[in-house]
């Protein structure tokens, strides 16, 4: 894992001291809310419904016990003794008081953490593969990479006041775990020519209420340009993004306007003029940051047996046990998602829990997951069964990784200012619905997804089922969608047909879902059945 | 308190600023006033005849001129580079790194403000168009 040096630290210092004197001024009243707003905005903390929401950075969702741990005391001390892990990787807490808000910064620079760029027209926390440096799939471990991006990005003077938000993921697979190509930007490691680290950029992507996939700018673009070639993806939307509309600010609206080749062909002439300026860093630098990544000293000699007596147990292994790159280990992801509760809640004590097993049994790193779920990347297959015995005593060990109750949803009406209707309670009751493990297993990889509001934080436009809240008249109503993946084959879902209630949205998706069950092939999932059979039976099944 | 700021030892440039379209249409003026929307690439050809180009902030929001500053100064625009508008004391550090060197806010700033925000982040992730050294150049030597 990356370790700050004087310098990180001393900007993350500075950045505390910062924002403790902004927050001094609101209070005092030398700023007003409406001057004090994009400065909380750059530090991600949002006034929400009933409270200040404060966003912290997990940089590519890779953490230690220790930060894990701060995370588990920020619930405890200053908020309702627990938090939320969002689809960005990051952890939100939804009951943070202003006058406190710094010291909850200065409580995380202590464990090299921040909640710089976590909101704002500015680029984002970047993300990454949630298996990264384990995956046996994987290319390169992309952690590197979106380090060096993390800082070309902190602070960066020319691309603060971007025309809207702007989101980076990172991936070193060809299985696509991050939802790369629903970015503005979107970076696949690839072998350049020489042999050497290449980066396939995707420009555009996005979802809110018009969603893209993105199409491919640069390609094989080699690592020693990638900062150059950032420069110039960005300076383009810069100068050109549109400013008029809030709505068509996203740089996928500027790449479809103008089309994808004239954006390449901007970008390419920029690029050359911004590599004149030596702006990317030396080999020495990618070496020092890549360093902190080296693989784990793993045991060699290990048994891959996993001892399969206990059928719980097994079972969780088939469900949430991810083949690891070196014999005799395992990814390991946590769901946080129990039947009934809050997708991506945790609370204090199990985020110790976490950080506890992490520190114990997987080289003392954690993930956060764009699902929501955390990740233990370096297992030892013998440790499996102490591990999910812990799990298991703290409501932990639901065997439901990729299956219909491991639902992404929003905050929603109960928490969001910008929500339409509530996205909680939805995936609560479809959870509920299909509580029994052997349906969900014999149902198989489904991902249900759920926004409560056009903006599609729930990334219902990426869901195999997605599901919108609408306001219908001042009523809740959810609109249903079929056919989407973030994954390597991304697709955006289509709308069903009308919208329904909030009880009639939950027997829709079961009635889908028995449709699928009456009419899959072998090996099919319910993406591939509705790919290959089209949206008619469905619809014909739904509304008779 | 002050409206203006200004980090040159020369003498200020009296001669008022024309829009880019009159500057391009006539011109032999010296002072050049973009907006937003301009193209600060039109002036590259007559960098050695100006020797102010101010570049307007309507909104702070609208980050634009950002872009506008460091493409003249990586051309190699040594002349007053003059952000006017809206001009907060939390956009003077950023607005610095990209070139800016003279000030018109529209509101008052209060100098001692400016003063410790230009000073409180003691190193910097990249290069721009100031003369601070990114921290991978202190890294390496």
């Amino acid at each position: 894992m990356y370790k700050y040096d004087q310098y990180d630290q001393a900007i993350v210092d500075a950045r505390v001291e910062d924002f403790r004197e902004q927050v001094q001024r609101r209070i005092s009243g030398a700023l007003t809310e409406d001057q004090f707003k994009p400065l909380r905005l750059m530090n991600g903390l949002y006034l929400q419904l009933h409270a200040y929401m404060l966003r912290v950075a997990i940089p590519y969702g890779t953490l230690d016990s220790r930060q894990m741990r701060m995370l588990a005391h920020i619930a405890r001390k200053y908020d309702r003794d627990y938090g939320h892990f969002t689809t960005r990787q990051n952890i939100q807490y939804n009951w943070i008081k202003l006058e406190e808000a710094p010291d909850i910064l200065a409580d995380l620079a202590s464990v090299e953490m921040h909640a710089i760029q976590t909101s704002g027209n500015c680029i984002r926390n970047i993300s990454a593969d949630q298996f990264a440096g384990a995956a046996a799939d994987e290319i390169e471990d992309p952690r590197p990479w979106a380090e060096l991006l993390r800082q070309w990005s902190t602070f960066h003077p020319e691309f603060s006041y971007l025309p809207r938000k702007f989101k980076i993921a990172v991936i070193g697979s060809d299985n696509d775990r991050a939802a790369m190509k629903l970015h503005d930007i979107g970076l696949q490691v690839v072998r350049g020519a020489d042999g050497g680290v290449a980066f396939d950029v995707y420009v555009g992507g996005g979802m809110g209420r018009t969603p893209m996939i993105a199409p491919r700018i640069g390609v094989a673009i080699p690592a020693n340009d990638l900062l150059s070639y950032m420069e110039a993806c960005l300076r383009v939307y810069n100068r050109y993004g549109r400013r008029d509309n809030i709505y068509k600010a996203r740089i996928k609206i500027l790449v479809h306007e103008i089309g994808a080749d004239e954006y390449k062909r901007q970008v390419d002439e920029e690029f050359v003029h911004v590599k004149a300026l030596g702006i990317d860093p030396p080999q020495a630098e990618f070496d020092r940051i890549a360093a902190y990544f080296a693989p784990p000293a793993y045991e060699t000699g290990l048994s891959d047996e996993i001892d399969r007596n206990d059928p719980d147990f097994a079972l969780w292994v088939d469900q949430n046990v991810s083949a690891h790159k070196q014999p005799g280990y395992a990814v390991v992801t946590i769901s946080l998602k129990p039947i009934g509760g809050i997708p991506g809640d945790a609370t204090s004590t199990q985020i110790d829990v976490m950080a506890d097993l992490a520190e114990k049994y997987a080289f003392d790193e954690l993930r956060v997951t764009h699902a929501q779920n955390i990740v233990l990347p370096h297992v030892k297959k013998a440790d499996l069964y102490t591990i999910w015995q812990q799990l298991e005593a703290n409501d932990l060990a639901v065997p439901n990784l990729d299956l219909v109750s491991d639902i992404i949803a929003c905050p929603g009406l109960d928490y969001c200012s910008l929500a339409n209707a509530r996205s909680i309670p939805i995936a609560q009751k479809i959870a509920e619905r299909f509580a029994d493990i052997d349906r969900q297993r014999n149902i198989g990889e489904l991902k249900l997804k759920i926004s409560g509001c056009i903006n599609a934080c729930g990334h219902h436009h990426a869901g195999h089922i997605g599901i919108l809240g609408v306001d219908r008249k001042g009523e809740e109503n959810y609109q249903l969608l079929f056919g989407g993946s973030g994954a390597e084959d991304a697709s955006l879902a289509k709308i069903v047909g009308p919208g329904f209630s909030e009880d009639g949205i939950v027997d829709a998706v079961e009635t889908a879902i028995e449709t699928y069950l009456g009419i899959r092939e072998e090996g099919e999932r319910f993406l591939d059945t509705y790919r290959r059979v089209g949206i008619d039976p469905f619809k014909a099944a739904i509304y008779g | 308190m002050t409206h203006t700021l200004r980090y040159r030892d020369d003498a200020t440039h009296e001669e008022p600023a024309v829009t880019l379209e009159a500057f391009l249409g006539q011109s032999n003026a010296t002072a050049v006033r973009l907006e937003p929307s301009d193209d600060a690439r039109a002036l590259i050809p007559h960098l050695g005849q100006l020797a102010l180009i101010e570049v307007s902030f309507p909104k702070y929001r609208d980050g634009r001129g950002y872009s506008s500053a460091r493409v003249l100064r990586e051309a190699g625009y040594e002349g007053e580079l003059r952000a006017a508008g809206d001009v907060l004391v939390d956009q003077i550090a950023f607005m610095r790194r990209c070139g800016f060197d003279s000030f018109i806010a529209d509101a008052e700033l209060d100098l001692a403000a400016v003063e410790r925000a230009l000073n409180r982040y003691p190193e910097v992730y990249q290069d721009a168009a100031d003369a601070r050294p990114a921290v991978w150049k202190l890294r390496h030597g």
